[in-house]
């Protein structure tokens, strides 16, 4: 049996891929909802339908959803040039740190100075927060992955130690610091639903990256880095600085989603922000395929999760962990469809007719004069190569 | 089987085919105790295709094996290993970060304990026994090139090997490596070792060699005592010239096959094959060129006609390319040796030699890919040495490169990858304009007979197609000079052909155009002038009409003519 690389793929490949994604998931995890002592049916009920038969729900969906469009959205930016930041968590840590200050400090200011000081200084802050590992990066050719995700424990103790220290409340002695002037507040969008303006801001970065990535020549530069770094450099573009570029833009879109959940939730800085949104940002930008409109889905439905798991544990004694147990299984088998759907299973020894192997080509190791297909059909004649089992 | 004992190593028909392409055709081979043997041919030829199944790295689809007499299966290299089997390859494959000895031991790591010393001393016995001084404890990445070479010789002669598989082992050395290493071979085979010797250098294999095998298009075309060879007879073999036989050999390529190789490149056959029995020595100039150009096809009279007349013109302006002493130094010998090659308006210049031997490298540095050492590079009167891609491309270089895949976004549509170089010519505000982006890659896939649709993804389109993009991106800025590297390679002979009259229409619009190529009978149907490349310095600069295969065999072979 090998599996060998399509040559051709038809449009209806990736959504049915997804589809068999979903249906694995869905058999994957019975097996643990029914240990934990519930029916599954039920239980995927409350996790993706309930959520969103009422008003005060979509509510929470959304909300839920906020910070992880801005973290999906910096990852699947730095992603799409082949900069991997990791780092999302402690960027998005480093803006909430960096909002607050102007939200203890000048707490007197108008919420029209207010607010768009202490964005400002929280999207300077992720981006400060990337400015290491990027500049490793270019100039060193360090890996990022390593040093965007050792950052991110440093963010978290930063803001414990701010917390512990300097930032400890006055009132009450704990370790949450005061809360934010009046000013600093992102209004309910609606009034007397949580929702604030955070999300808005969220859907202007998703509808902004999508015109970027879509319209303009720049877009178009990034997706070449991305996908083919040396073909890229040899048209002329020039990766290492895109991707010191996107890394910076990826670093300052994660510290907007922090500064955003303290000015438009918590009001406050404390520990309890820390719940992963940042590493979540990285399923998001996987599920959403790091396209915007992706990103923007992809969020949506693990806020729907999210939400649908702490109303399954409520109701169906459902451990709520079991709503990321879902949601992490619903990301490894999607990613795998997604690789899988590139090959096509050949059973047997026999080689395929136009198919030919790396082994063959390799030891060749010489022009090979194909017997090209008629012209008729040359759109489907590419090379297939192949991987072995 | 001849005398007392048997041959150490036969193969008796072998055959391999890829596809359509019969890369070994029934060879026989015999390799005896004591004995180099080498394999030479040019690229393609089947050489490596034959060492790999030796190796049992790749499965003949017929024949068999016997080493001293025993017929043995290789399906893998641990079998041509325990058959006493070695082979030194032109990549090595040793771990950088580990000494010597450790890497020796990789070779013979199984289960159980590692013996640190005993290895060490093995290394050192294996050093002594090929007559070189290793150091036992020296990380591989501190050796030279050479020296990490002997120790993949010793390392291959940690297995009780009887014989030894050397391709290409010089050409990555300089010269005092490569004595050394003949002195090593001469050290194993007193000893009754077999030594297998690949290699392109005709004076190296008449140096070291006891009997020399031509491989031709996958045959043994002869098989003969290397003492007394000329050089010049083994060359002519090689590349399939008829020569005038002194020492008995008239080993020559059939007419069906001049024909059908004149076919492959666009010629009608007769003209090939007359210009190939002929010796072009022995012909005015005149004559052999008006031969060739009379029974040639319209198209390609017509442009030779013109290309002489404004070669001459021209001869007084500034050049299109001009490159100048241009040196890249790698960590063995240099890459590029002062290479100056200029290339007029109006002028297909080619460059010759066997893969290996600078051509990547004189590619990647035209190219704006690597950066040279020294020397200059012009487009007209610009000096693009020290520019970047796009400058270089502004000052009107068109870049065809023989890595297709790896000048494309294989993810990218055709659309997209057609305008990826140009994408500031179609902005609009700080958008892509769609409409104009969509006329210019409609009008482009006219002109070249592009066959798929714009937004398919470039990577679905076969190697004519995709040559066919690659070529109307660079076209379409008519380009002041053209690098073209391989630009067949890997197509039909349809496409071969619309690559050549792009390529002499370019050069007619008044262009340079500079083709790397291995492929002799493409640049000799193709250029005016053909420089050749040897260890990457230029040994050779003949007027296409004038040239013979011979005579650039010769040359490509590092033999002065």
């Amino acid at each position: 049996m090998k599996l060998l690389l399509r040559a051709h793929e038809s449009r209806w490949l990736a959504p049915a891929a997804i589809g068999v994604a979903v249906l694995v998931t869905l058999l994957l995890t019975a097996g643990p909802i029914r240990l934990a002592g519930a029916n599954p049916l039920a239980a995927y009920e409350r996790y993706v339908i309930t959520p969103l038969t009422s008003f005060g729900g979509i509510g929470e969906v959304l909300l839920a959803s906020t910070p992880l469009i801005f973290t999906g959205l910096a990852v699947a930016i730095a992603f799409r040039v082949g900069y991997f930041n990791i780092g999302a968590e402690g960027q998005y840590l480093a803006g909430a740190i960096a909002a607050t200050i102007p939200g203890l400090y000048l707490p007197g200011l108008p919420a029209l100075l207010a607010l768009p000081l202490a964005l400002a200084a929280g999207a300077l802050g992720g981006t400060a927060w990337a400015l290491l590992p990027a500049w490793l990066k270019r100039r060193a050719h360090i890996d990022e992955v390593v040093t965007t995700l050792l950052l991110n424990p440093v963010a978290l103790l930063l803001v414990q130690g701010l917390l512990n220290g300097p930032w400890r409340n006055s009132q009450t002695g704990f370790p949450d610091s005061d809360s934010f002037g009046a000013g600093y507040t992102l209004p309910a969008i609606v009034d007397g639903s949580r929702v604030h303006w955070g999300l808005i801001i969220a859907l202007l970065l998703v509808v902004a990256t999508w015109i970027v990535m879509s319209f303009t020549p720049l877009g178009l530069r990034l997706r070449a880095a991305g996908q083919a770094g040396a073909a890229a450099r040899f048209s002329g573009i020039h990766v290492s600085s895109l991707q010191w570029r996107s890394a910076l833009v990826s670093g300052a879109v994660a510290g907007l989603g922090g500064a955003s959940q303290v000015l438009g939730v918590q009001h406050q800085l404390t520990a309890s922000i820390a719940v992963g949104y940042g590493y979540t940002g990285v399923v998001v930008a996987t599920l959403g395929a790091l396209s915007a409109g992706g990103v923007l889905l992809a969020a949506l439905l693990l806020g729907t999760i999210a939400v649908g798991a702490q109303n399954a544990s409520v109701v169906l004694h459902v451990p709520s962990q079991m709503g990321a147990i879902v949601s992490s299984t619903l990301l490894l088998t999607v990613v795998s469809a997604m690789v899988a759907r590139h090959y096509r299973i050949v059973f047997g020894h026999g080689r395929v007719a136009g198919t030919r192997t790396e082994d063959d080509i390799e030891a060749l190791g010489q022009p090979i004069r194909a017997p090209e297909a008629d012209p008729a059909r040359t759109s489907d004649t590419g090379h297939e190569s192949e991987k072995v089992q | 089987m001849t005398g007392v004992r048997p041959p150490l190593a036969e193969l008796r028909a072998i055959t391999k085919t890829f596809g359509a392409l019969v890369a070994n055709d029934s060879i026989d081979l015999v390799v005896q105790p004591g004995e180099v043997h080498a394999l030479l041919g040019e690229n393609g030829a089947g050489k490596s295709t034959l060492t790999r199944i030796l190796y049992g790295l790749s499965q003949p689809d017929s024949g068999e094996i016997s080493i001293e007499g025993t017929v043995r299966k290789m399906s893998s290299p641990a079998d041509a290993m325990a058959a006493g089997i070695g082979m030194v390859t032109q990549e090595f494959s040793l771990v950088g970060t580990m000494t010597v000895t450790e890497n020796l031991m990789l070779a013979g790591v199984g289960i159980g304990r590692i013996n640190r010393v005993a290895a060490r001393t093995r290394a050192l016995e294996a050093a002594a026994r090929i007559g070189v001084s290793i150091n036992p404890d020296a990380v591989v990445e501190t050796l030279s090139v050479g020296e990490r070479q002997r120790v993949e010789i010793v390392k291959a002669l940690f297995h009780d090997c009887r014989l030894l598989i050397l391709d290409e082992p010089t050409a990555v050395l300089v010269p005092q490596d490569v004595g050394m290493l003949f002195d090593s071979i001469r050290r194993l085979t007193a000893d009754g070792m077999g030594v297998i010797f690949i290699s392109h250098k005709l004076h190296e294999v008449v140096e070291i060699a006891g009997r020399v095998s031509i491989l031709r298009r996958g045959k043994i075309v002869a098989s003969v005592p290397a003492a007394g060879l000329e050089p010049r007879q083994i060359a002519a073999m090689m590349v399939g010239a008829e020569v005038v036989a002194h020492g008995g050999i008239t080993e020559a390529v059939s007419t069906v096959e001049a024909d059908a190789l004149a076919t492959s490149i666009g010629l009608e056959p007769s003209a090939v094959s007359t210009a190939l029995v002929a010796p072009a020595g022995d012909r005015p100039p005149g004559v052999g060129r008006a031969t060739t150009v009379s029974s040639a096809t319209p198209a390609a009279t017509a442009s030779t006609a013109v290309a002489a007349t404004s070669g001459r013109a021209n001869t007084a302006s500034v050049p299109a390319l001009a490159i100048r002493d241009l040196t890249l130094r790698g960590s063995g010998a240099p890459l590029l040796d002062t290479v100056s090659i200029t290339v007029a308006p109006g002028e297909i210049v080619g460059v010759a030699g066997v893969s290996g031997n600078g051509q990547t490298e004189l590619v990647s540095v035209l190219c704006g890919m690597a950066e040279p050492t020294s020397g200059s590079i012009q487009i007209g009167r610009v000096d693009i040495t020290a520019l970047g891609v796009v400058e270089r491309i502004r000052a009107g270089l068109g870049r065809l490169t023989e890595d297709r895949r790896g000048s494309v976004i294989p993810n990218l549509s055709v659309e997209q990858n057609l305008v990826l170089e140009d994408l500031d010519t179609f902005r609009r505000g700080p958008f892509l304009s769609r409409t104009r982006m969509r006329t210019h890659v409609h009008q482009l896939m006219q002109r070249f007979d592009i066959r798929a649709n714009a937004t398919d993804p470039i990577r679905s389109l076969s190697g004519g197609n995709m040559q066919k993009v690659l070529l109307a991106r660079a076209l379409s800025r008519n380009p002041r000079a053209l690098v073209a590297s391989q630009p067949t390679r890997g197509l039909d002979v349809g496409a071969c052909e619309y690559v050549y009259s792009q390529l002499r229409g370019l050069r007619d619009d008044g262009a340079g155009v500079l083709v790397i190529s291995e492929d002799l009978d493409e640049l000799l149907g193709l250029c005016d002038r053909i420089v050749v490349l040897f260890s990457g310095r230029i040994i050779g600069d003949v007027m296409a009409a004038d040239a013979s295969r011979e005579e650039l065999g010769l040359l490509m072979t590092g033999q002065a003519a």
